[in-house]
Parts: C-alpha cells; sequence; structure tokens
C-alpha cells in the first residue's frame, strides 16, 4: 500500500482537530471557544491594567506617554467588557443551557457558530488597530476616546484617523455576535425543553440567561443605532453630534447608557446564575424562594431599562429627571438586596462545604454587597455630583466587575471545567488563586475608594503631588500584582488539570441538575434518551425517592 | 523681588488648608459643598449599617453551618427549606422604606441646589471649557481671564455667591471643585449653570472632570476666593489694559510679528485671538498652563518655546522663535501683570 | 455511568413548545425595533432644531401611493402562507410575486422621493438635522426592504421552480412575520416623519 501524501500521522491529527473546532456547530465546543477566547482577552487586558497602574502609582510618572495611558484605559474597558464579559458569560451559558435543560444542542446550531466568529473577529479588529488605526496624534493606533467614546471628542474634528473607526466597527460586529447568541438562548430555551420541565422547573440559571438574553434584545439596538450615527457623521457627513450644526453631545450619552445600563446587568445576571446554582449544592439544600428569585429577576431586568441616566446626573438634565433617576435607580437595589437575603437563607440551616467554588461564591457574596452598597450611594444624585467621574466610581464598578462577576466566574470554572474537560481542577492551587486574588482585589479595591473621596477625577494619566493621593495610588497599585499572579496561578491550574487532574466523573458534586447526569465530558449529543423531568431537582428526587421535590414545590 | 517669586512658585504648590487633601469631599467650604457632606454622612451611615448587619449575618451563617464531618457513615441531608412568602415580603418592605428615605433627602438637596433663588449680590461669571485650558468671563465687569478664577468670598449673612454659566467651545468638559460643590459638566452646544459660595478666603483646588482628549489631566482649576477689598483691587487691574513697558517693546513688536496674535487676545493692542487664552494680565498668575506649570519667566520661555515639553498633545504649537525673540516675548509677557 | 433512567413525567400528556422559527423570529424583531425606535427618537428630537434648510413642510408629501403598495404586501404575503398551507403551489406564487411587485414599486418611490429631494429640494444628509435624521430612518427602513425583498423573490423563486410545498408552510410564515414587521416600521415612520412632524 503506497503512501502517496506521506503525511505525518501526528500532524494531520492536529489539523483535524483545528477542522473539527473550526467547522464546529456543536454548543459544547463553541462555548469552550468562547470561554478560551475571554480568558486570552482578559490576560491581554489585565496587562493593561498593570501598565496603568504602574504609571499611576506616583504622581507625575513618565512610564507611559499620555497619548499612550489614554488608548490603555480605552482599550481595557472595551476589551473588558465587549471581548472578555460578554463571551465568557455567553461561553457558560452556551455550554451549559442545553445540557440544563435536556436538549441535544441549541436551538439555530450555526447561528451559534457565527455569532461565535462574528465576536472572535470583532476583538481581533480592535487590537488590530494597535497596528493599522490612526490616533488622535497621527501615531497610529488603537482608540483613546474611553470606552464610551462621548461626543464630540470622537467627531472627525477631534479624532482624525480612523482609530475611533476600530473602535466602533469592532464592537459593532460584537454587537450583532450577542444579539445572535442572545436569540438562541431564548429561542432554545422556550422551544427546546425535554418533557415535563416547565418553565417554572427549569434550573435559576436557565432563567437568568433568558432574561439576559431579552434584555441584550432591548439594549444592543441602542448602541448599534448610535454607532450607525456615528460612523454616518464620521463619513456621510451627517450631523447627529455635530455640535456646530446643531446637533448634541447629550444625545450619544443618552443612547450609550440607554444600551450601557443595561449592559452591566446584562453582565452581572449570569454571575447571579452561577451563584444560583453553586450556593445550594455546596450547602446541601435547595435554593431559597425560587419564586421570588424569578420575579426579582424579572424586575431588575425592567428595571434596568429606567435607569441610565444616573451616569449623566453632572450633565444638567434638570431637577425633575435627576430627581426621577436617583428614585429608579435606588428602587433597583431592592429586588437587588431580596437576592443576597435568598442566598443567605439558602445557606441558613444548611451543611457547608468550603470547595474552591464555595470560597470564591463566599467572596463574590461579601463584595457584591459592599459593591451594591457604594451604588446605592451613588445613585444619591448629589452625592454623585461629587463622586461621579472620580475614582470612587472607578471602584465601585471594578467592585461590581472583578469582586462580584469575575469572582462567580472563576467559581463557575472550578465547579463546571470538570464536566467540560472530565478532570477536577487542584484544590491546592485553587486555594492559593483564591486568596492571592482575594488580597490582591482588596488591597486595589478597597483603597481605590479613597482617591475619589479625596478629589481624584478618572481618566488622568498622572495627577498632581499635593493632592495627596499618591499614598493611595501606591497601595491600590501593589494589589495589583497580587491579582496578576493569582490569575496566572489560575492559568496554571488549569493547563495542568487538563492534563493531570483526578478524573472527575459525571457527577464530582453530588448536584442536583441534568448536566450531571452525563458523563464528563458529555458526548456531542448530550444524552442518549432525552430525559423528561418532574421537579427543579431531577437528580435530588432520583437520589431521594423518598421525599422527592415534587413534594414541595411552591 | 527675587524673594517673592519665589514664594510664589513655592506656595503655589501649597494648599492653603491644613493638612494634605485640598480637594477632600470631606473638608466642604461653601454651601452646595456643605450640603452633600450632610447628606454623604446620611448616605453612609445606613449603608454602613446596611453592611454591618447583612455582613454579619453572612459570617455567622458561614460560622454556624459549616459543614463539620462526624463519624465515617455518609453525612444526612439537612432540612430543604423551599421559601416563604412571609420572610419574603418582610425582606421586601424594609428595603424599600429605606429606599424611601433616602430618596426623599436627596431630592430635597437636589432641589435647594439646582433650583436656589439667586441673590441680587450675586457675581455672574461665564465659564467656557476649551481643551485644555479654562476661559473665564465676567460680563457685567468687562473682564476676561483664564484658567485663574478670582471670586468674592461669600458671606452668610449678605451672600454674594458666583453663578458660572458654562459650556464648552469644543469636546465635553467637567468643572469639579471639591471643597466648594459638586461637578458640572461643559458641554458644546448647550448651557449649564451651577453656583459656589466659598465661606474662607483662599485657593481652592480642582481640574477637569471628564475625559477630553490627551490633555484631561492637566487642565487644572485654582479658584481664589478674595476678600471684598482683595477682589475690588483684582477687578480693577482686570480692567486696565495691558501694561505699556517700553523696556518691552521689543517682545511686544515680536509678539506681534508672529503668530501669536492669531490666537491670543491682549486688550489694547492688535493682539485679538481667541483660540487660546487672554493673555492681557498673564503676569499677574500664579501658573501658566491651566494650573499646571508656576509661572516664573524661565517657565514661561520654556513653554512658549515648546509647550509639549510640559503638555503634550497641548493645542498650542512650537512657536520656532530664535532665542533672542524668545527671551524678548518672555520679558514682555512677564510685565503683563 | 452513561444517561441516567429518568421518571417519564406522563406519557399520555402531550408536551408541545412553540415553533423554533418563529420565536427566533419574534427575538430579532424586537432587537431590530429597538434600533429603529433609536432612530425615531433622533428624528423627533431635532425635529425644528436645524440651524438652516429645507425642513420637513417644504419639501416632504405624504407618500401615499406607495404606503399602499407597501401595506396591501402584507396582506399579499399572509395570502402567500395560507396559500401554501393548503398546498396551493401555483396561487402561492402569484402571491408571492405580487409581493415582490408591490415592495419593488414601494422602493421605486422612495427613489424617485429621494431624486427630488437631493436634486430638486437640494436635502442632502448632510445639509442640516433635518436631512441627517431623515435620510437614515427612512434609509435604513429601506435597508430592511431591500433584504426582505432579497428573501422574497428567493421564496418566489423556489416556488415556481416547483420546491416549496405545504411542508414549508412554517419557514415561509417566519418570513412573513418579518415582512410584516418591515411594514409594521413603516407605519411607524410614515406617521412620525410625514403625518406628525411636518
Amino acid at each position: 500500500m503506497r503512501n502517496t501524501t506521506a503525511v505525518p500521522e501526528s500532524r494531520r491529527r492536529w489539523l483535524d482537530v483545528v477542522h473539527e473546532w473550526v467547522k464546529t456547530v456543536d454548543h459544547k465546543k463553541i462555548g469552550i471557544m468562547y470561554i478560551c477566547y475571554a480568558l486570552i482577552f482578559l490576560l491581554v487586558a489585565g496587562f493593561e491594567a498593570l501598565l496603568m497602574r504602574i504609571q499611576l502609582a506616583i504622581p507625575n510618572n513618565t512610564f507611559v506617554s499620555p497619548q499612550v495611558f489614554n488608548r490603555l484605559f480605552t482599550m481595557h474597558g472595551t476589551t473588558m467588557v465587549f471581548f472578555v464579559g460578554m463571551p465568557i458569560l455567553f461561553g457558560f451559558g452556551n455550554y451549559l443551557i442545553p445540557l440544563m435543560i435536556g436538549a441535544r444542542d441549541m436551538a439555530f446550531p450555526r447561528l451559534n457558530a457565527f455569532g461565535f466568529w462574528i465576536s472572535a473577529f470583532g476583538g481581533l479588529l480592535l487590537y488590530f488597530s494597535y497596528l493599522g488605526g490612526d490616533g488622535l496624534y497621527g501615531a497610529g493606533s488603537a482608540p483613546d476616546v474611553g470606552w464610551f467614546a462621548y461626543a464630540p471628542l470622537t467627531s472627525p474634528a477631534f479624532s482624525v484617523g480612523h482609530s475611533t473607526d476600530y473602535w466602533t466597527l469592532a464592537l459593532l460586529l460584537s454587537g450583532i455576535g450577542s444579539v445572535a447568541t442572545a436569540l438562541n438562548m431564548v429561542t432554545t430555551t422556550i422551544c427546546m425543553r425535554c418533557p415535563g420541565m416547565k418553565l417554572n422547573r427549569m434550573p435559576l440559571l436557565v432563567w437568568l440567561y433568558l432574561v439576559t438574553s431579552l434584555m441584550v434584545f432591548i439594549a444592543i439596538g441602542p448602541l448599534t443605532a448610535a454607532q450607525i450615527m456615528l460612523m454616518l457623521d464620521r463619513y456621510a457627513g451627517a450631523h447627529f453630534f455635530d455640535t456646530q450644526a446643531g446637533g448634541s453631545a447629550v444625545l450619544w450619552m443618552h443612547f450609550f447608557w440607554i444600551f450601557g445600563h443595561p449592559e452591566v446587568y446584562i453582565l452581572v445576571l449570569p454571575a447571579f446564575a452561577f451563584a444560583n446554582e453553586i450556593i445550594p449544592v455546596f450547602s446541601r439544600k435547595a435554593i431559597f424562594g425560587y419564586p421570588a428569585m424569578v420575579a426579582a429577576t424579572i424586575g431588575i431586568g425592567f428595571i434596568s431599562l429606567s435607569v441610565w441616566a444616573h451616569h449623566m446626573f453632572t450633565v444638567g438634565l434638570g431637577a425633575w429627571a435627576n430627581t426621577f433617576f436617583t428614585l429608579a435607580t435606588m428602587v433597583i437595589a431592592v429586588p437587588t438586596g431580596i437576592k443576597i437575603f435568598n442566598w443567605l437563607a439558602t445557606l441558613w440551616g444548611g451543611k457547608i462545604h468550603f470547595t474552591v467554588p464555595m470560597m470564591f461564591s463566599v467572596g463574590f457574596l461579601f463584595q457584591f454587597l459592599i459593591a451594591g452598597l457604594t451604588g446605592i450611594m451613588l445613585s444619591v444624585a448629589p452625592f454623585d455630583w461629587q463622586l461621579g467621574n472620580s475614582y470612587f466610581v472607578v471602584a465601585h464598578f471594578h467592585y461590581v466587575l472583578v469582586g462580584a462577576i469575575l469572582m462567580m466566574i472563576f467559581a463557575a470554572f472550578y465547579y463546571w471545567s470538570p464536566k467540560m474537560t472530565g478532570r477536577m481542577l487542584s484544590e491546592k492551587l485553587g486555594k492559593w488563586h483564591f486568596w492571592l486574588f482575594v488580597i490582591g482585589f482588596h488591597l486595589t479595591f478597597d483603597f481605590m475608594h479613597v482617591p475619589g473621596l479625596l478629589g481624584m477625577p478618572r481618566r488622568i494619566y498622572t495627577y498632581e503631588a499635593d493632592r495627596g493621593w499618591m499614598i493611595w495610588n501606591l497601595i491600590v497599585s501593589s494589589g495589583a500584582i497580587f491579582q496578576a499572579i493569582g490569575a496566572l496561578v489560575f492559568v496554571y491550574n488549569l493547563v495542568w488539570s487538563y492534563f493531570k487532574g483526578p478524573i472527575a466523573g459525571p457527577d464530582p458534586w453530588d448536584a442536583w441538575t441534568l448536566e450531571w447526569s452525563t458523563p464528563s465530558p458529555p458526548p456531542a449529543y448530550n444524552f442518549a434518551v432525552i430525559p423528561s423531568v418532574g421537579s427543579r431537582r431531577p437528580l435530588w428526587d432520583l437520589k431521594h425517592p423518598e421525599d422527592p421535590d415534587s413534594n414541595y414545590e411552591m | 523681588m527675587l524673594a517673592r517669586q519665589q514664594w510664589r512658585s513655592l506656595a503655589v504648590l501649597s494648599q492653603s488648608v491644613p493638612g494634605h487633601d485640598p480637594t477632600s469631599i470631606f473638608a466642604p467650604a461653601g454651601t452646595p459643598a456643605h450640603s452633600i457632606f450632610g447628606l454623604s454622612m446620611l448616605v453612609l451611615g445606613i449603608a454602613a449599617a446596611i453592611f454591618l448587619v447583612v455582613a454579619g449575618l453572612l459570617l455567622y451563617v458561614l460560622v454556624r453551618y459549616r459543614y463539620r464531618a462526624t463519624g465515617s457513615e455518609p453525612a444526612q441531608e439537612p432540612a430543604q427549606i423551599y421559601g416563604s412568602n412571609q420572610i419574603e415580603l418582610s425582606w421586601t418592605v424594609i428595603p424599600v422604606l429605606i429606599v424611601v428615605i433616602l430618596f426623599l433627602a436627596a431630592a430635597r438637596v437636589i432641589f435647594s441646589t439646582e433650583l436656589a433663588r439667586k441673590p441680587a449680590a450675586a457675581l455672574d461669571v461665564t465659564v467656557i471649557g476649551h481643551q485644555f485650558w479654562w476661559e473665564y468671563r465676567y460680563p457685567k465687569l468687562g473682564i476676561v481671564t483664564a484658567n485663574e478664577l478670582h471670586i468674592p468670598v461669600s458671606d452668610p449673612l449678605y451672600p454674594t455667591p458666583t453663578y458660572l454659566t458654562m459650556s464648552s467651545a469644543d469636546t465635553d468638559h467637567s468643572f469639579w471643585v471639591p471643597r466648594l460643590a459638586g461637578k458640572t459638566d461643559l458641554i458644546p452646544n448647550k448651557i449649564n449653570t451651577m453656583w459656589i459660595d466659598p465661606e474662607a478666603a483662599g485657593v481652592y483646588l480642582g481640574q477637569c472632570a471628564q475625559y477630553c482628549g490627551a490633555q484631561h489631566a492637566k487642565m487644572l482649576i485654582r479658584v481664589y476666593a478674595d476678600s471684598p477689598q482683595q477682589f475690588a483691587a483684582w477687578v480693577a487691574q482686570q480692567q486696565k489694559p495691558a501694561a505699556e513697558d517700553s523696556g518691552a517693546s521689543e517682545g511686544e513688536a515680536a509678539f506681534q510679528h508672529n503668530a501669536c496674535i492669531s490666537c491670543h487676545t491682549i486688550a489694547g493692542t492688535i493682539a485679538t485671538g481667541t483660540v487660546g487664552p487672554d493673555l492681557t494680565h498673564v503676569a499677574s498668575r500664579d501658573t501658566i498652563a491651566s494650573g499646571s506649570v508656576p509661572n516664573t519667566a524661565a517657565n514661561m520661555r520654556a513653554w512658549v518655546d515648546n509647550p509639549a515639553d510640559f503638555k503634550a498633545g497641548a493645542l498650542m504649537p512650537e512657536m520656532h522663535l530664535n532665542d533672542h525673540d524668545l527671551d524678548a516675548v518672555t520679558a514682555y509677557l512677564m510685565t503683563l501683570k | 455511568m452513561g444517561g441516567i433512567a429518568v421518571l417519564p413525567h406522563n406519557p399520555n400528556e402531550p408536551w408541545n413548545l412553540p415553533s423554533r422559527g418563529i420565536v427566533g423570529m419574534v427575538c430579532l424583531i424586537i432587537a431590530e425595533a429597538a434600533i429603529f425606535i433609536i432612530f425615531v427618537v433622533a428624528y423627533v428630537f431635532y425635529l425644528g432644531k436645524s440651524l438652516a434648510g429645507p425642513t420637513p413642510r417644504d419639501v416632504l408629501e405624504l407618500p401615499i401611493f406607495t404606503t399602499i403598495c407597501l401595506l396591501s404586501s402584507s396582506f399579499t404575503v399572509m395570502g402567500a402562507v395560507s396559500a401554501l398551507h393548503k398546498n396551493q403551489r401555483n396561487a402561492c406564487s402569484m402571491w408571492l410575486a405580487l409581493t415582490v411587485l408591490l415592495g419593488f414599486i414601494f422602493l421605486a418611490g422612495t427613489a424617485h422621493e429621494w431624486y427630488n429631494l437631493i436634486y430638486r429640494d437640494g436635502l442632502t444628509i448632510r445639509t442640516n438635522l433635518f436631512g441627517t435624521a431623515f435620510y437614515s430612518l427612512v434609509g435604513l427602513h429601506a435597508t430592511h426592504v431591500v433584504l426582505g425583498l432579497c428573501l422574497l423573490s428567493l421564496a418566489l423563486l423556489f416556488s415556481l421552480r416547483g420546491q416549496m410545498t405545504s411542508k414549508h408552510t412554517e419557514r415561509l410564515e417566519v418570513l412573513s412575520i418579518y415582512w410584516h414587521f418591515v411594514d409594521a416600521v413603516w407605519v411607524v415612520v410614515f406617521l412620525v416623519v410625514y403625518v406628525f412632524g411636518r
């Protein structure tokens, strides 16, 4: 038998693997691709943050130039929101939703793949700007207009060259991907649940992703519209945000924040979703108040569409508008608080196992509480007149994004990666990761509130020595190093455990939802036989046939 | 004279308050800042109380219900509690009450600040934000200046607040002097107003608080709260046209024959440009480059030679003057008290 | 180790969930509606704010004929769906052809209107705020019409070739929902731009 092409066995297998992943429409592989893609960008954007913190550690530092700094904070924010937060959360949703509802795949597998690849392309386009763009100062580079790109800074007069266009187009593409994925999630949830899984028997994770996806439809539209308008202004001579022609800079702010505020809830609801699955399992109790949790989530979804102008308290909207948006923003604290109390009640009377996922969940609970409280402070418009656009706000939103969301993402990794890879992550490395990261997080973000209270605005590449900000900035910067090391430990854990971690089996945590009834990793078809369920915790019913959930569910 | 200049360059980098936090929101020195401070104490108090209660409960739960392995048989699952409508109601009602209290307190301060009655003795100043400097115009006094805002101290018994009418000539900016008031944005094609009423004489520091481009970080604010006499003297000085000093005529000629006049105004001369700050009384200011550089002859010369050395990205270009002209122009500018 | 036996829920009870295509299209419509609403808001916000140049009252005429054509095309596409449901393939082709024709008339009418606005009245997207908001809103709608016509023409092609049968009814219905959305947007645009905005 002649071997005509003489391609080596191992290389052919490697190419086959790549080919398989590139053309896959399997929700599990797409989910993993989203997650890996987001992890890479997490490290890149984290590195950008590290550079900024080195620059800000002492006043009048010259570690990076003003132009470079302005690009760094723009890219850091844009990357973290659109190319870390969104993909990682869509990745977990993609992976888990069909498994949790007893389906074989998402409703539109090819649309799923399309959503991933267009978002991925968006991220690459954004970073291509470092090579191909032209910045504000004709130097050729990444966008430097801030992640919310206020007009008229983005007009052709103040943003020459193409750096702003990279921002606009990359996000436009990412937005299309987000809508595609959200469409898939809603359709899958409504149309592909296994027999017996009525809406009030779905895992809370599925409910939260449903509400998140509906919010995506309503929130991404305004951003897309604003970006189309910006492109028309920049290239077709339109005047949407052209103040010289009577256009309004405030209109951009409205459109952006009508997107931007729901966006942060889109980012946080999946973190809540993970908490809803992980906390019960490690308390060994059902979630307390399932219907209240659903109602609170829907409430948060609705109210979040009406609070956007709390980002604009200093813009001069008038006393009545400021008052309304103060009220709406405070009101959203009520359903959010309800969630925290329900988690507390779930823990109450349980038997709490402090595994690594649970440790991260505990961190989430404390930190989200604090983040919520600083949010309530900022909702008070006069207080925001002092603290808006200062480091207090930066501290608040990083407390939510890192202290709550990233913390739960880590928890989700430790909890579900055994299902995805078939191997447990190392508990020992996990604990190192946790403690390093938490120490770094608090060093950085607790103390970051202080410069804000002392008058330090955001987005400044340096500051005066006589303001009294230096010691705080130094402490904040030192925390960044711990977080960086913690993140590296995590990456090492992922890699090491993939090859050497203990075999997980189908149900390493003794959990209760359908994904734990499949092998780890699940086969391509997920379930040999489509299951049918009689309660919210089908595996609990199987393990406790004398006392099934269906006897008690409200 | 030299001693005074040295003193000034040191004083510029000091603050007129005891301690090291010249821009702290917790050291209010004017009515808007005071009312925000009072409100913030209420808000912080409530937030701290909520934190102590909830975090305390959380801590308790984590310790009390921690899993303790007892013996070798598999652990029993704890009692499964699915929910309780009464409990849900209670922890809905209490937060709603807290929200009502906070909201009413906030609404009171919003209205009292934004819709405050303007006294007849109030001073009007128009503020126009530029990339990366502040233009101040006193319409009723016929004064145009830049970067250092002189206003009278306000006596609570006979209030003389300063009302700022603000807009921008280019991108968005924000006027933030924490010890005096919250910030208000300067937005092109929009007019915003705010008021400040410093209760004690001194310099109040602040800076631009809305990202406006490359040198947003160096768009600093200096508010000089003057006693009534000091303020009157300052006004009288500013209302005069530019000082005429025959010894500086060479510099004046150099200034007028170069591109300087296309951007800058010096009252009483042919320089009537409005792109850059008004320089009529530039030598009377403590700082140049919007508060970021002490106003000395050496600094002035270096700035005129190449602004980018101090503020890379500032819109003033290198002037390409030879050393001789540079010296002359600097000397001229330093006579403009 | 692999799948587990789970108690069957109740073999006699039917388990019917909505159609994927329809749910998906409704989701897309919500997202698209959000984009359109923002353009409508911008249009309304800028009414009366142009600093110079033509105003709506100066140059806009009620496009009654093209509107009737577009709105009728919703009825014709409904006819196509119902014909396909009854496996009346020729009737389906006819209704589809009518829909495409009516859509084309609408586009031609819009093109004619724009030609006059640009060359006779001197209104372009760069003229003033009205021009900016008008062309973007109406243009965005027209883009959606073009897309819809492409898809409808494809459907017509399949129908003429005899490749469409009653088992494709749901797919055609999904497309018709999109077309109804395009018409509904036109109703809003018509009222905002040509009726209340002038």
